[in-house]
């Protein structure tokens, strides 16, 4: 149990300096120790979510959420499956950047939850409102994840949220970016069902959804 | 007081008649002129017109010549989308892959379309505002301009792990910027913006930002003819204000998110202060909002000058009202006279 406290530690710092090589080391040694997936998967996830949480309270920069999260996925990837879902297999999840190219809050989030052990469709990034709807439409997908950078795109949300009602799909909108940190209520004007503040948040609403639950 | 003296007052930290207050305007003057937002970037005309109108009807204290950020990606021959109600965006990168950082030229400013046609903008309203009003040009930082050039997952792997190709593009970058930066001031540039929104450390941690994008600021910003202010687009900038005080900014652009009485004891005598206005929240303040926020950032950042009032972006987005921007104003007007009264 020491052990395995002092190596989460060892691992953590491993991500916050980008050291692959490291945090593969301690990767293997961990799995070595527990002999389980799902114990690997708690060390990045609680990992991750410390990282995270640093972030959220000014603490740590997102390149280093980013590279721990890609980190992570990559280890992930290396002991799981391809085909090996763990969480999630019920519900078709996607993830797009509405309108522009700068992709990085979309990679952390797809990174966060790989190596939760969710599989996610990429819709890409450049994407317009009738694009991400009839892909949405077109692979009945159940939770739709948006991310955006600036304020015009994230408005358009919902013109997003409205078109696939109108198509009557049940899926939920969960939305991030920089506009909705800068604008705590924004994502309720615009009739998103969550606002996905980091990785490890949209992880836990996927999982309130799944259940049956809701943000308040 | 005219506009420069105001502002400049407020520069070498002391109080002037009132707070100088910066509305940042950009494509928000095609919404003055009612014309598409491409349009209005066509012709350095329609940018003059709108900014003498703007600077008027809102007793801005600056001219601002910033068209768009990926301006700067069309020298270098990518590719922009505008969009009918907020900023040109970057399109799609054009370094593909890290091993075509070799290969790229510095772009030559008189080769840019685009880039004459903010010099003439600048020359225009200069000869218009002669030394009244200060006009400010805005640079992209070397260090941030590859999240347009190649996209921010790329520009990660280059900056953590490939140091000779990232140590290339800077030098490139830098002999842009500073070409740049120059030709701005030459057109009648009063100050140039360094936008780096890579320096705060809600995006790159310090450790690495000393190492890397700080030198590139100290050294770029050593090389312009004129004045500078440091913008991280409403990133935190507490933690680096020394550091950026270090690189000769006489200016710094601060967040909505910094500690205002923290970062007014360390900017004191040593940086002016810009800012922190949020510009996203702007879009739906009604009047008493307005009011309320203003009068607050006054009596928390404008005793004893070295603050000028702005928003936190860097850029007023489409979205906001006019009367909006009338009532910020207005009370800037109001409670902004020195010396500030204590308010209840």
């Amino acid at each position: 149990m020491e052990r395995n406290i002092k190596l989460f530690e060892e691992f953590q710092q491993a991500l916050l300096e980008v050291n692959r090589i490291k945090a593969a080391e301690i990767f293997d040694e961990y799995y070595n120790i527990n002999q389980s997936f799902e114990e690997l998967e708690q060390l990045t996830m609680k990992a991750l979510e410390v990282i995270g949480d640093g972030w959220e309270e000014g603490q740590l920069s997102l390149s280093q959420v980013y590279m721990s999260g890609v980190i992570c996925e990559g280890l992930i990837e290396k002991y799981l499956p391809d085909h090996l879902v763990t969480n999630g297999a019920e519900l078709k999840i996607a993830i797009g950047v509405l309108q522009d190219h700068h992709s990085l809050g979309k990679r952390i989030v797809y990174s966060i939850l790989s190596s939760s052990g969710y599989h996610l469709i990429d819709f890409g990034q450049g994407l317009s409102v009738d694009e991400i709807v009839e892909k949405t439409i077109n692979e009945n997908i159940d939770i739709l994840l948006i991310s955006t950078l600036m304020l015009p795109s994230a408005l358009k949300v919902k013109q997003v949220v409205e078109m696939i009602k109108k198509k009557g799909s049940p899926a939920k909108v969960i939305v991030g970016g920089a506009p909705f940190r800068l604008d705590k209520e924004l994502w309720r004007r615009v009739n998103a069902d969550a606002d996905g503040k980091n990785g490890i948040e949209v992880q836990k609403i996927i999982k309130r959804f799944s259940e049956g639950g809701k943000q308040s | 007081m005219n506009s420069m003296e105001r502002v400049m007052t407020a520069i070498t930290h002391k109080e002037p008649d009132r707070v100088p207050m910066f509305h940042l305007f950009s494509h928000y003057g095609a919404k003055e002129l009612g014309i598409n937002i491409k349009n209005y970037f066509s012709d350095s005309k329609n940018v003059v017109e709108a900014q003498l109108r703007m600077q008027k009807k809102y007793s801005n204290d600056c001219i601002y010549t910033f068209t768009y950020a990926p301006i700067e990606i069309e020298a270098f021959g990518g590719e922009v989308v505008f969009t009918e109600d907020g900023p040109p965006n970057s399109g799609q990168p054009f370094i593909k892959n890290i091993e075509q950082i070799k290969d790229i030229d510095v772009p030559l400013i008189g080769e840019s379309q685009q880039l004459k046609r903010v010099l003439e903008t600048t020359q225009a309203l200069k000869e218009s505002v002669g030394d009244k009003v200060p006009i400010i040009g805005v640079v992209m930082s070397p260090f941030s301009l590859p999240v347009m050039q190649m996209g921010f997952e790329k520009y990660l792997e280059l900056l953590y792990f490939r140091k000779d190709e990232f140590d290339f593009l800077m030098k490139i970058n830098q002999e842009f910027c500073v070409a740049w930066a120059n030709a701005q001031l030459e057109a009648g540039a009063t100050a140039i913006c360094y936008f780096d929104p890579l320096a705060s450390p809600a995006i790159i941690e310090r450790s690495k930002y000393i190492e890397t994008g700080h030198i590139i600021a100290k050294e770029t910003i050593s090389r312009f003819n004129g004045a500078t202010a440091t913008h991280l687009a409403s990133g935190i900038s507490l933690p680096v204000i020394d550091d950026i005080i270090s690189t000769g900014s006489a200016v710094l652009g601060f967040s909505e998110e910094d500690n205002i009485k923290e970062i007014k004891e360390k900017a004191k005598g040593k940086i002016c202060l810009l800012g922190n206005l949020n510009g996203i929240e702007m879009a739906n303040w009604d009047k008493k909002t307005a009011q309320n926020k203003v009068k607050q950032l006054i009596q928390g950042a404008a005793r004893g000058g070295g603050f000028i009032l702005s928003d936190n972006h860097g850029e007023i987005p489409w979205q906001v009202s006019e009367s909006t921007l009338l009532d910020i104003a207005e009370t800037v007007k109001e409670y902004g006279t020195y010396p500030i009264r204590e308010e209840a």
